[in-house]
C-alpha cells in the first residue's frame, strides 16, 4: 500500500512522487487532495492529487520542502511506502464549459491547479493558463501545464524566464487587451491569491481559490482548517477546498497559518541537527 | 479505589486510578446481596449479568468473571473505565439504599484487566460461516460491537475507518490518564482475532459511497459518531489560541503532541487557558491542558455546578488537579492581539432563570456584569453535532434537522433497505455504552436481514427503549 513507484526532483526544493493508491486514483476528481502521515511519529498534512492514473492506479504528489514533515517526505526514494495516505479529500472542483478560463498557479500552487486546467480544457472551455514562480529554477510543471491548456503564459519574479513580475501583471495585461475572460483560478502562495483576487474583483471577475490551511483530519471533525468566507466560518476539508476568492479573509489566513512557526522551526532543526534524511 | 496523588498526576498522563489488586476486589464483590431480582442488570444499557460475574470474582475465577461479561459486552476493560455507572447500574443497587453501592464498574474493570494482563484472553467458539458480508462504516464503540456480533454469528465483516487508528473517540478524545490507548487496541485487538478486517484511511462518502459498500457487501452499518465540532460563533472565535475541544484532544491523544517533538504534531504552549462547557468533554480538555504544561486552566460554564453534564467523579478530579471552575459564566467575545493571537475573553455572569425544554434551569445574562479575563488559549467544548459527509453522499438515507440519521429504535434499520445505523450519529452525542447497545440491536437486525429471518413482532419494545438517550 502507498508505494512510491517513481521519485522526482523538480527543484531545489520542490519533489514529485507518484505513489500507488488504486482506490483513490479511480475516484479522485480534480480539486481534491489527500492527508499524508509519512510514518508512526509523523503528523497528517494535506497534499493535493497533481495528477493521477486511474489505470495504474497511481496518484502524484508535488510539494515543497518547507518543514519537517515534507523534508520527511522528499527523503522517502522509489520503493519506500508511505505509512497513511487518506482520500480523496475535499469536494471537487465545479466543472463545465464556462468558455474561456484563466487559471494562475504561483510556485507549488501550480501542482493544485494541474488536474483543474486539465478537466477545464477536457470540458471544453478555452483555458489560458498564467504560472509563475520567483524564479527560472523555481518553475515546475511546464510541460504539463502546456499540455493542460489551451495557451500558456509564464512569468518569473527576477525575469529570467518569461514575462518579468508577477502573474498578475500577465493577468492586468490580458484583461488590457480587451481578453474576454468568463472564470479565474487562483492557487498558490496566500499573497499571491489575495492579490489576483484584488485584481479580479476590479473588473467583478468571478475568482476561485484553493485553500490549503493547516488540517488534522481531513473530515470536517476538528475545526483546524477554519477560515472566514463571506463573513461565515468554513472548514476547507470539507466545505472546500475551493472558495470565492472575493470573499475569503486572506488577512486571517496569513495568521493562522502562522500558529505553530516556533514548533515547525523547532522540529526542522531537530531535524536536520539529527541528520535529516537518515531519520526516516 | 487507590489512585495517583493529584500533584503528580497533574504533570503526567498515566492512568490516574490504579485499580483493585484481587484482595480488593473479592473484598468488594463480598458486598453485593446477589439479588433474586438484581436491579443493576435492569440498569445496565447491554444487560450483563452482574451478579453473575461478581459472584465469579467472590470465588476467585477472575477470568471466568471477564468472560461472563464479555456474553454481553465485548468492551469490559473500556466500559469498566468511562461507564457512569453512577447513573447506571450502580444508581439502582440496592446496598446503595443504606451503604454505598456495589463498585460494578470496578469490579468490571478488575476482571478484564486480570484477564488480559495474564494473556488469558480466549476467543469465543464462532457459529459456522454464513457467507454472507456486512460492512461497517465508522470504529468507534458502535461499529466494533456490530463487527464482533456479527463476527461470531459466523459473517465475514469489514470496517471501514477514516482515521489510521481505530476506536473513534476512544483513541482520539478519550485522554490517555482515563483511558489508556494500549487498551483500547487491546479489545479492538480482540475484534480483530474474532475475524473482523479493518481498513483504514477509508472515509467512506469519498473513498467508495455507501452504495459501493452495498455492491459488495449484504448490509451495512453505519457508526460514524458525532463528529462536528460546534463553535459559539462569538467574535474572534478564529485567533490562534482558539481550539475545538475536538482539535485540542484529538493533537494530544491520536497524534501524540503531548510528546512534542518526539512526534510532529504541535500544540500551543499555553499559560492561562480557558475551557467553555461542562461536560465530560470540557474536564478531559481541561486535564490535558494541565497536564501540558498549562499555569492556569479554568473551566467555564454558563450554568451551574448542578446542572454540568460531565460524571461527579470526574469534576472532583479535575478540582483536586487544581482546575478553576467559573459558574454561572458566559463567554461573549475572545480579545486577540494584531498578530491574530488570543489575549482574553469578555464575560457575563449568569443567574439561573425557568427550566427550559431540557428540564434545566436556563441561565440568564446579569445586565452589566461584563468582565475581563486574561486568557492565551481557549477550548471550545460545548457540544458536536452529526457530520454530514455520508448523509451528503447517500441518496435514500433519511436525517432529522440536526442531520443525525433516523433508525428505527428496535433494529437500527434507517430508511435506505440494507443500511442500519447507530451510536452518537443516531442519538447524537451520548456515552460509549449506549453507542455498544445500539450496535447489538443493529446486529441483530443485520443478522436477521441477511438471512432471511423475518423480523419478530414489536414485543421487544421495553428491551430497546432503554437504548433511547434520556434528554
Ligand atoms: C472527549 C470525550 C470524552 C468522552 N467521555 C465519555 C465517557 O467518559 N463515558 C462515555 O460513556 N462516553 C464518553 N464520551 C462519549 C462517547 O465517546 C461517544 O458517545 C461514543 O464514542 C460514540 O460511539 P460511536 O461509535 O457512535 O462513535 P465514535 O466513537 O465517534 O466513532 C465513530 C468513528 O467513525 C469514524 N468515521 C466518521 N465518519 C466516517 C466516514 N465517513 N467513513 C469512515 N469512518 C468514519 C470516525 O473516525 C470514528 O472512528 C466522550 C466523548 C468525548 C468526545
Ligand atoms: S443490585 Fe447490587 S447487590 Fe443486587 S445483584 Fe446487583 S450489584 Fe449485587
Ligand atoms: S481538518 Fe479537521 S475539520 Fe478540517
Amino acid at each position: 500500500m502507498n508505494n512510491i513507484l517513481k521519485k522526482r526532483i523538480l527543484a531545489d526544493d520542490m519533489k514529485e512522487l507518484v505513489v500507488e493508491s488504486p482506490q483513490i486514483a479511480k475516484v479522485r476528481k480534480a480539486g481534491q487532495f489527500v492527508i499524508v502521515r509519512a510514518n508512526e511519529t509523523g503528523e497528517r498534512i494535506p497534499l493535493t492529487i497533481a495528477d493521477a492514473d486511474a489505470e495504474a492506479g497511481t496518484i502524484t504528489l508535488i510539494f515543497q520542502e518547507v518543514g519537517k514533515s515534507t523534508m520527511l517526505l522528499g527523503c522517502f526514494e522509489e520503493g519506500d511506502s508511505i505509512l497513511d495516505v487518506v482520500g480523496p479529500l475535499g469536494k471537487p472542483t465545479h466543472i463545465e464549459n464556462f468558455g474561456t478560463v484563466v487559471c494562475m498557479g504561483g510556485g507549488a500552487g501550480i501542482a493544485p491547479l494541474h488536474p483543474i486546467a486539465k478537466a477545464l480544457k477536457e470540458a471544453g472551455n478555452r483555458v489560458i493558463s498564467i504560472i509563475g514562480a520567483r524564479t527560472e529554477d523555481l518553475l515546475i510543471m511546464q510541460k504539463r501545464m502546456k499540455e493542460a491548456s489551451t495557451e500558456l503564459l509564464i512569468s518569473t519574479d527576477d525575469g529570467s524566464f518569461g514575462v518579468h513580475g508577477f502573474v498578475t501583471d500577465i493577468l492586468q495585461s490580458l484583461i488590457d487587451k480587451g481578453e474576454k475572460i468568463n472564470l479565474c483560478f487562483a492557487i498558490g502562495p496566500i499573497p499571491m491569491m489575495a492579490a489576483a483576487c484584488r485584481l479580479t474583483k476590479k473588473y467583478d471577475l468571478h475568482t476561485v481559490v484553493s485553500l490549503n490551511p493547516i488540517m488534522v483530519d481531513g473530515t470536517g471533525m476538528c475545526g483546524a482548517c477554519r477560515v472566514t468566507v463571506g463573513g461565515k466560518t468554513k472548514f476547507v476539508c470539507v466545505d472546500g477546498p475551493e472558495f470565492d476568492g472575493h470573499e475569503v479573509d486572506f488577512t486571517e489566513m496569513v495568521k493562522r497559518s502562522r500558529a505553530y512557526l516556533p514548533q515547525e522551526r523547532e522540529s526542522k532543526d531537530r531535524f536536520i541537527h539529527e541528520g535529516g534524511c537518515c531519520h526516516k | 479505589m487507590p489512585e495517583q496523588d493529584p500533584d503528580i498526576r497533574r504533570h503526567n498522563f498515566e492512568e490516574v486510578p490504579f485499580g483493585y489488586t484481587p484482595e480488593l476486589a473479592q473484598l468488594e464483590a463480598e458486598r453485593c446481596l446477589f439479588c433474586k431480582k438484581p436491579k443493576c442488570i435492569e440498569g445496565c444499557p447491554v444487560n450483563i449479568d452482574i451478579p453473575a460475574f461478581i459472584r465469579l470474582i467472590k470465588d476467585g475465577d477472575f477470568s471466568g468473571a471477564a468472560r461472563k461479561i464479555k456474553e454481553e459486552n465485548t468492551l469490559p476493560a473500556i466500559c469498566g473505565r468511562v461507564c457512569p455507572q453512577e447513573e447506571q447500574c450502580e444508581i439502582v443497587c440496592v446496598t446503595g439504599i443504606k451503604d454505598t453501592p456495589v463498585a460494578i464498574g470496578r469490579l468490571e474493570r478488575f476482571a478484564a484487566d486480570y484477564e488480559r494482563e495474564n494473556n488469558l484472553i480466549e476467543i469465543p467458539d464462532k457459529a459456522p460461516a454464513t457467507g454472507k458480508k456486512a460492512a461497517i462504516v465508522g470504529a468507534g464503540p458502535a461499529g466494533l460491537t456490530v463487527a464482533g456480533e456479527l463476527a461470531k454469528l459466523g459473517h465475514e465483516v469489514t470496517i471501514y475507518e477514516a482515521l489510521h487508528q481505530p476506536g473513534g473517540v476512544l483513541m482520539y478524545g478519550i485522554p490517555e490518564f482515563r483511558l489508556p490507548k494500549a487498551i483500547v487496541n487491546s479489545e479492538v485487538e480482540y475484534v480483530k482475532k474474532l475475524g473482523v478486517k479493518i481498513v483504514y484511511n477509508a472515509v467512506i462518502g469519498r473513498y467508495m459511497a455507501v452504495d459501493d459498500l452495498l455492491q459488495d457487501y449484504d448490509s451495512v452499518f453505519l457508526g460514524t459518531g458525532a463528529g462536528l465540532p460546534y463553535f459559539m460563533n462569538i467574535p474572534g472565535e478564529n485567533l490562534n489560541g482558539v481550539y475545538s475541544a475536538n482539535e485540542y484532544l484529538t493533537r494530544s491523544n491520536l497524534m501524540k503532541a503531548y510528546r512534542f517533538p518526539e512526534y510532529d504534531t504541535p500544540i500551543i504552549k499555553s499559560k492561562k487557558v480557558a475551557v467553555l462547557g461542562g461536560g465530560n468533554v470540557a474536564m478531559d480538555s481541561a486535564r490535558t491542558a494541565m497536564r501540558l504544561g498549562a499555569e492556569e486552566v479554568s473551566i467555564i460554564y454558563r450554568r451551574s455546578r448542578k446542572e454540568m453534564p460531565a460524571r461527579i467523579e470526574e469534576v472532583h478530579h479535575a478540582e483536586e488537579e487544581g482546575i478553576i471552575l467559573e459558574l454561572l459564566t458566559n463567554p461573549i467575545e475572545i480579545y486577540g492581539d494584531e498578530d491574530g493571537w488570543v489575549t482574553g475573553m469578555k464575560c457575563l455572569r449568569m443567574e439561573l432563570g425557568e427550566p427550559d425544554a431540557s428540564g434545566r434551569r436556563r441561565p440568564v445574562p446579569i445586565e452589566g456584569s461584563e468582565f475581563d479575563i486574561e486568557v492565551d488559549t481557549v477550548v471550545v467544548s460545548i457540544g458536536n453535532g452529526a457530520n454530514p459527509l455520508v448523509p451528503q453522499t447517500t441518496p435514500g438515507l433519511d436525517t432529522n434537522k440536526w442531520g443525525n440519521i433516523l433508525a428505527d429504535d428496535n433494529t437500527a434499520a434507517t430508511s435506505k433497505p440494507g443500511v442500519y445505523a447507530g451510536g452518537d450519529i443516531v442519538i447524537g452525542a451520548a456515552t460509549v455504552i449506549l453507542a455498544m447497545g445500539a450496535g447489538k440491536i443493529a446486529a441483530a437486525a443485520m443478522h436477521r436481514y441477511m438471512m432471511g429471518i423475518p423480523e419478530p413482532e414489536p414485543a421487544l419494545e421495553e428491551e430497546s427503549s432503554k437504548s433511547k438517550k434520556k434528554k
